[in-house]
């Protein structure tokens, strides 16, 4: 078992102590950015090959690059700890057990693309984590100019699962309806204010700390090649042991169900039938295909699926899934915004057909499905009939 | 940058206001300078609100910023300019300390816009009838001018000064003569080969002398030298400042003849009324608006009964008395007026139905127009000059004192328009009727509430009217509109201290006396 | 950079300013793409996707009226899959809202060859809201184009009165907490009337001439001029039925207004017409 996000030893000392932060390493990556300087810390991170771990696996130095070229002097940074996906809570557990992750790659992230003022955006049914946060912003007594330079900014979520996208969290930031902005322009050239924004995912910003206590090589040498360094999964539904695991880029999905260590076998009946993987916006995977799959975009592809933000539902073989479908609809057709057709009205329309009474035409909803997939402005509603396509693609879960 | 001076363009002018908040959204500023908190001061940058008629001393102080922290733009002065010294000289008193205690504008405040305006890279000033309905109306449009002239912020596009025109065809009708001292295209009636030029197409002699503007046109009334009046399209009985006083002046005409599309109280007293069908839906012709853009009139629909459109009845009233005119179209008289005003020259009926308007001057057929005024002032030599008109603040005509404590200012409304005539039960929403704007403080003090009635009176007149508590004017100023002539005379109260130039009252600053009336509103 | 983007649509190769949008460059190469929420003289609202085209490397549709156009860039505006998107997008707006009057979508339906009626299910069906003098609510037949919000805010009117408000399937246009027009913060311009592509918004003569059948688009003759009230100038298209005016518009096209008017120009002309009921002073 791998922890590198997760507090091992560290977690005797106190949560927000200096000796805590400086035993999972910060102090050595603050000074190690400093050292490196801007452009030195965004050719490390970079070089370990960080990806997005919000959902769209979007390469992190990529991002900070791009912010960190405009001349626009004013530069934003801002973390993304909405977390409302259905049966994610990674971000939780992670800034409940480490706060200093987090903001430590916050506050390198600042100083990489240079930002003065760094921004979170921390959901509304977390208020354990939002006082935590707040008593963390006293790290800046010792943490440091890199930390001291930053002026933090809290923000809460008003219980909107789309207030999580980007765009739609910078306009509610800016204290406008949570809809998401067209793109491009992409925050890194028109964010807050209109100003280059980089936009981070909790777990994103852990491992950009991480990388700076040790070096690239050291980040890369668990996962794959193309995914390095670890993944936070979040197991809900039909297992022993429900939680949140840490595990390898590219490791194997089965023991993380069935091991003693991580889910610790299946619950309910004992008889996997499916997982849904990555939320509510996830795919289905049948048991058969859970014992192949590892747990990286890659070997997910072939699949079509893909680890979004790493919740994994499990569904013994009494569920009915068709009637799953319907509940992840309703959560769909609740949480769209309403900005354009294809979500506002097919979110509804899903609902209708998986919850009525009549036997729905699969070839209608299938056409629905791509069209909301290919049309809607947002990941929302691009993602939204994803489960239910890739049910109509598995008639062995057909019932 | 946009300094809009004693102008709530956002209610008076809302197209144009459209522009100027396209301009601010990408990133121009907005100034406001007024002495109430309007709709369009709610949407400037920054709004500097003044006593009311301190405006000369606030622009002069603004000059006399301008030249201390010598942010003039020489090289246009001593190109394009004439009388500067002088200029210079007469503002030197005026420093922002002293303009403060006149305004109650904080001197940073004055030295914020007189910076903001001069440092900028384009600039212009509009302005309406809070500039030029004052006795010294005139005196204000300098002191606006000069600003100009210091910083070079004219002739060049995204600068200027702009009055923006309250009625649609002001600037049409200064255009076409209609003024006391001008032939159309502002030719001086003074101007020999001018008055030649017309003399020889209309082949009869015109007078040197230039007539009388309206308030003389009164005065002229009630001392009896002039017996007879006709009204085309007024209806000053209503509108006019001191309404009262105007009641007498028309008791003492012989005649009075009054053309109207409806029945106006002036139309009420006349001896002969003509029917006119002069609604903009059944006239035919062009209206020049703000930025002299001369556009074609169509008629939409016939007029009611026997009425007839003006070309019409001046016609036939003119054979009746003896004249042989012809019966003309619209067109017709456009081509007879362009032939002899040089900045209509080009402007043909084609072209006009071809566009949607040509900008004056338009000196030959197939020019384009000319969207921006006065670029010759940025030529290699400038003839002429332009000269700085120094100019002194005087207080308004009226103080306030403890008989008539409060200062009352008038203006327009967004729904309503003018005497109230064309603007009747449409079915807006708003209450339509008149109300008075008082600050909290002052309703604290008269011990009065919203919707309390209460009388206004000044030394010549008084009306009863509802009050509506509002922050939009500051304590001590109270405002009123004149949408609502019947029940809310409100002119009666106004002073007609008049500007001996352009002959405009002074709408803007009269001293009234509030007491609440023992009545619900 | 140079000025001009060379790219390809629909195999044609075509070179457009640097800046042209897919839009109005599938226009210029003949190959126009449907709109409904677009509107010339407002920021697209990306709202109704009937724009979308298929852009090679781009893992979702793209919309035309707002992406701009790229050096290579390699458009398609009649894909199977711009097909298939394209008709959902009728369908599912014509089986939620009333279409009578909105002739953009009627086209789209058309078009597409959409079966709404396959739909079913919940509609946008709800009373008229009839709370003012001078226009009628109808948001039956609203598409929720964002046209009227955008144009009451800061593309044209900057009076910020109507919003939308609520979410999914509920989302719908709103003056503040349900509040009828005269008690919001409306000034009665009409601006969102003009803009409105559906007749959810209607000027209620129109509105009421329609209800009693009398309203005859054949019958109108519709004239340019001038607006009579301030000296800003704005052109006006008068709509005469029967010698009376029934509606006031501003050609979009005019450099004044770009279709806008103030609440004088394009109301208060009854005055105009009301020397029948005489004897006023
Ligand atoms: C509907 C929706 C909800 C989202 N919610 C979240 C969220 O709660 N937290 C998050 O980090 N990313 C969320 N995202 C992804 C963000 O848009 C964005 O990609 C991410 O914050 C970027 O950070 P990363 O690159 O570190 O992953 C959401 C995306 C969509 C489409
Ligand atoms: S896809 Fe859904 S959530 Fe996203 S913008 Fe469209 S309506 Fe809103
Ligand atoms: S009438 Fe004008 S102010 Fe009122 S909602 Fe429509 S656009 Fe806004
Ligand atoms: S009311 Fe009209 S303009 Fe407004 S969103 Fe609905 S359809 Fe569009």
């Amino acid at each position: 078992m791998v922890r590198r996000l997760l507090p091992d030893n560290e977690s005797v000392l106190p949560l927000l102590s200096e000796e805590r932060w400086r035993a999972r390493g910060y102090d050595r990556a603050l000074a190690q950015a400093a050292a490196l300087g801007p452009d030195g810390v965004i050719e490390w991170v970079t070089a370990a090959h960080i990806t997005g771990r919000g959902g769209a696996a979007f390469p992190t130095g990529k991002k900070w690059a791009s912010v960190a070229r405009t001349t626009d002097p004013i530069k934003y940074v801002v973390m993304n700890a909405d977390e409302s996906e259905l049966g994610t809570f990674k971000d939780r557990v992670l800034l409940s057990g480490d706060p200093w992750g987090p903001l430590t790659g916050l506050a390198i992230a600042a100083y990489a693309v240079g930002a003065r003022d760094a921004f979170l955006y921390v959901r509304g049914e977390y208020p354990e984590i939002e006082a935590l946060l707040k008593d963390a912003f006293g790290w800046t007594r010792w943490a440091g100019p890199l930390a001291d330079r930053l002026t933090f900014h809290l923000y809460r979520g008003g219980g909107a699962y789309i207030a999580g996208e980007e765009t739609a969290l910078i306009n509610s930031i800016e204290g406008k309806r949570p809809e998401p902005r067209v793109k491009p322009p992409f925050p890194t050239q028109r964010g807050l204010w209109d100003h280059p924004t980089v936009i981070q995912n909790v777990e994103t910003l852990a491992n950009v700390a991480l990388v700076l206590a040790h070096d690239p090589e050291w980040y890369r040498a668990v996962g794959t090649p193309s995914a390095p360094g670890t993944k936070l999964i979040a197991v809900s539904g039909h297992v022993r042991r429900p939680g949140v695991y840490e595990v390898p880029m590219g490791f194997p999905l089965w023991p993380v169900l069935m091991d003693p260590d991580y889910g610790g076998g299946i619950g309910g009946s004992g008889r996997l039938q499916a997982v849904l993987i990555g939320g509510a916006a996830g795919t289905w995977l049948t048991a058969d295909e859970c014992r192949e799959a590892r747990l990286d975009n890659e070997s997910l592809r072939a699949y079509g699926a893909s680890l979004g933000s790493g919740a994994m539902m499990v569904f013994d073989d009494t569920v009915n899934i068709w009637r799953i479908l319907g509940q992840v609809a309703r959560f769909f057709a609740h949480e769209s915004c309403g900005q354009c057709v294809p979500c506002r009205i097919g979110t509804q329309r899903l609902v209708e057909q998986l919850t009525g009474d009549r036997q729905p035409d699969y070839q209608q909803l299938r056409e629905l499905g791509e069209a909301m997939r290919d049309a809607s402005i947002c990941g929302l509603g691009q993602t939204a009939p994803q489960a239910l396509l890739s049910y109509l693609d598995r008639p062995a879960l057909w019932r | 940058m946009i300094l809009l001076v004693g102008s709530n363009a956002a209610e008076t002018h809302p197209i144009l206001f459209q522009h100027i908040m396209k301009g601010v959204r990408r990133g121009a500023q907005l100034l406001v300078i007024d002495p109430r908190r309007t709709m369009t001061a709610a949407k400037a940058h920054e709004h500097i609100q003044l006593a009311v008629g301190s405006d000369i001393a606030l622009l002069n102080a603004m000059a006399h910023v301008i030249i201390r922290d010598g942010l003039i733009h020489q090289a246009f002065i001593d190109r394009a300019t004439d009388g500067y010294e002088a200029f210079k000289d007469s503002v030197a008193g005026w420093t922002p300390e002293r303009a403060a205690a006149v305004s109650g504008v904080p001197v940073t405040q004055i030295e914020h816009v007189a910076r903001t305006y001069a440092r900028a890279d384009r600039a212009m000033i509009a302005w309406t009838l809070g500039i030029t309905e004052h006795h010294n109306a005139v005196d204000h449009v300098f002191a606006l001018i000069n600003l100009a002239l210091l910083t070079g912020h004219v002739g060049r596009p995204g600068t200027g000064l702009n009055p923006l025109r309250g009625q649609n065809n002001v600037q049409g009708g200064g255009d076409m003569g209609a003024l006391p001292d001008r032939l159309p295209g502002f030719q001086p009636v003074g101007d020999e080969s001018a008055r030649r030029r017309f003399e020889t197409a209309w082949g009869v002699t015109l007078s040197a002398r230039p007539g009388l503007n309206q308030s003389q046109m009164f005065e002229a009334m009630r001392e009896g030298t002039i017996r007879g009046l006709y009204v085309i399209g007024e209806n000053p009985l209503v509108s006019e400042a001191n309404s009262g006083h105007i009641v007498e002046a028309f008791n003492r005409l012989d005649a009075l003849i009054v053309q109207d599309v409806v029945m106006t109280k002036t139309a009420a007293r006349a001896d002969v009324v003509f029917p006119a069908r002069v609604s903009f839906a059944e006239s035919t012709g062009t209206y020049t608006n703000s930025e002299r853009r001369v556009q074609l009139v169509r008629a939409a629909r016939r007029g009611p009964g026997e009425s007839r459109d003006d070309l019409w009845i001046l016609s036939a009233l003119a054979r009746a008395l003896g004249y042989d005119w012809p019966t003309v179209s619209a067109a017709e008289v456009f081509d007879e007026m362009r032939a002899l005003v040089p900045t209509y020259r080009g402007i043909t009926y084609e072209a006009l139905e071809a566009s949607r308007g040509i900008q004056w001057p338009c000196p030959s057929e197939g020019h384009p127009g000319t969207p921006v005024l006065h670029t010759r002032l940025w030529d290699e030599v400038v003839t002429p000059r332009v000269s700085f008109q120094p100019v002194e603040w005087v207080p308004p005509a009226e103080p306030v004192d403890s008989r008539y404590p409060f200062r009352l200012t008038t203006g327009r409304r967004l729904a309503y328009f003018n005497t109230g005539v064309q603007s009747r039960a449409y079915g807006h929403p708003d209450p339509e009727r008149e109300w008075l704007e008082l600050h909290p403080d002052d309703a604290i003090t008269l011990a009065v509430g919203e919707g309390d009635m209460v009388r206004v009176s000044s030394r010549r007149g008084q009306v009863v009217v509802p009050v509506r508590v509002t922050t939009s004017v500051p304590p001590g100023t109270v405002f009123l509109s004149f949408h609502f002539p019947d029940e809310t005379p409100t002119n009666v109260l106004s002073i007609d201290a008049t500007d001996p130039r352009s002959g405009t009252a002074e709408f803007k600053a009269a001293a009234v006396r509030i007491e609440r009336v023992n009545e619900r509103g | 950079m140079g000025n001009d983007v060379t790219m390809t649509i629909d195999g044609m190769t075509v070179t457009v300013p640097y800046g042209t949008t897919i839009r109005a460059a599938a226009t210029m190469a003949g190959h126009p793409v449907p709109t409904l929420c677009w509107h010339e003289h407002l920021a697209p609202a990306n709202a109704c996707r009937a724009c979308v085209v298929e852009v090679e490397g781009s893992r979702t549709l793209v919309a035309a009226c707002s992406r701009e156009v790229e050096p290579g860039m390699v458009v398609r505006t009649t894909s199977e899959r711009v097909q298939r998107a394209r008709r959902v997008v009728a369908e599912l707006l014509a089986s939620a809202s009333d279409a009578s009057l909105a002739p953009s979508l009627e086209a789209l339906c058309r078009d597409t060859g959409a079966h709404p009626e396959n739909w079913g299910g919940a509609t946008w069906h709800q009373p008229v809201r009839d709370d003012n003098g001078l226009y009628v609510r109808d948001y039956a037949k609203c598409i929720l184009c964002y046209r009227c919000v955008e144009a009451c805010g800061d593309q044209a009117q900057n009076t910020f009165a109507i919003s939308v408000a609520g979410r999914g399937f509920h989302a719908h246009i709103d003056a503040g907490w349900d509040r009828a027009m005269p008690e919001s913060d409306c000034v009665f311009c009409g601006n969102c009337v003009a803009v409105c592509p559906t007749g959810a918004l209607i000027d209620r003569t129109e509105w009421t001439l329609r209800q009693n059948g009398q309203w005859d688009d054949a019958a109108i003759t519709t004239t340019d001029t001038v607006c009579g009230y301030c000296g800003v100038g704005c052109g006006l298209t008068l709509h005469v039925l029967d010698n009376r005016i029934v509606k006031v518009t501003s050609p979009p096209d005019h450099p004044v207004t770009h279709g806008m008017l103030c609440v004088k120009g394009r109301y208060a002309y009854q005055y105009v017409q009301q020397e029948e009921a005489a004897g006023e002073d």
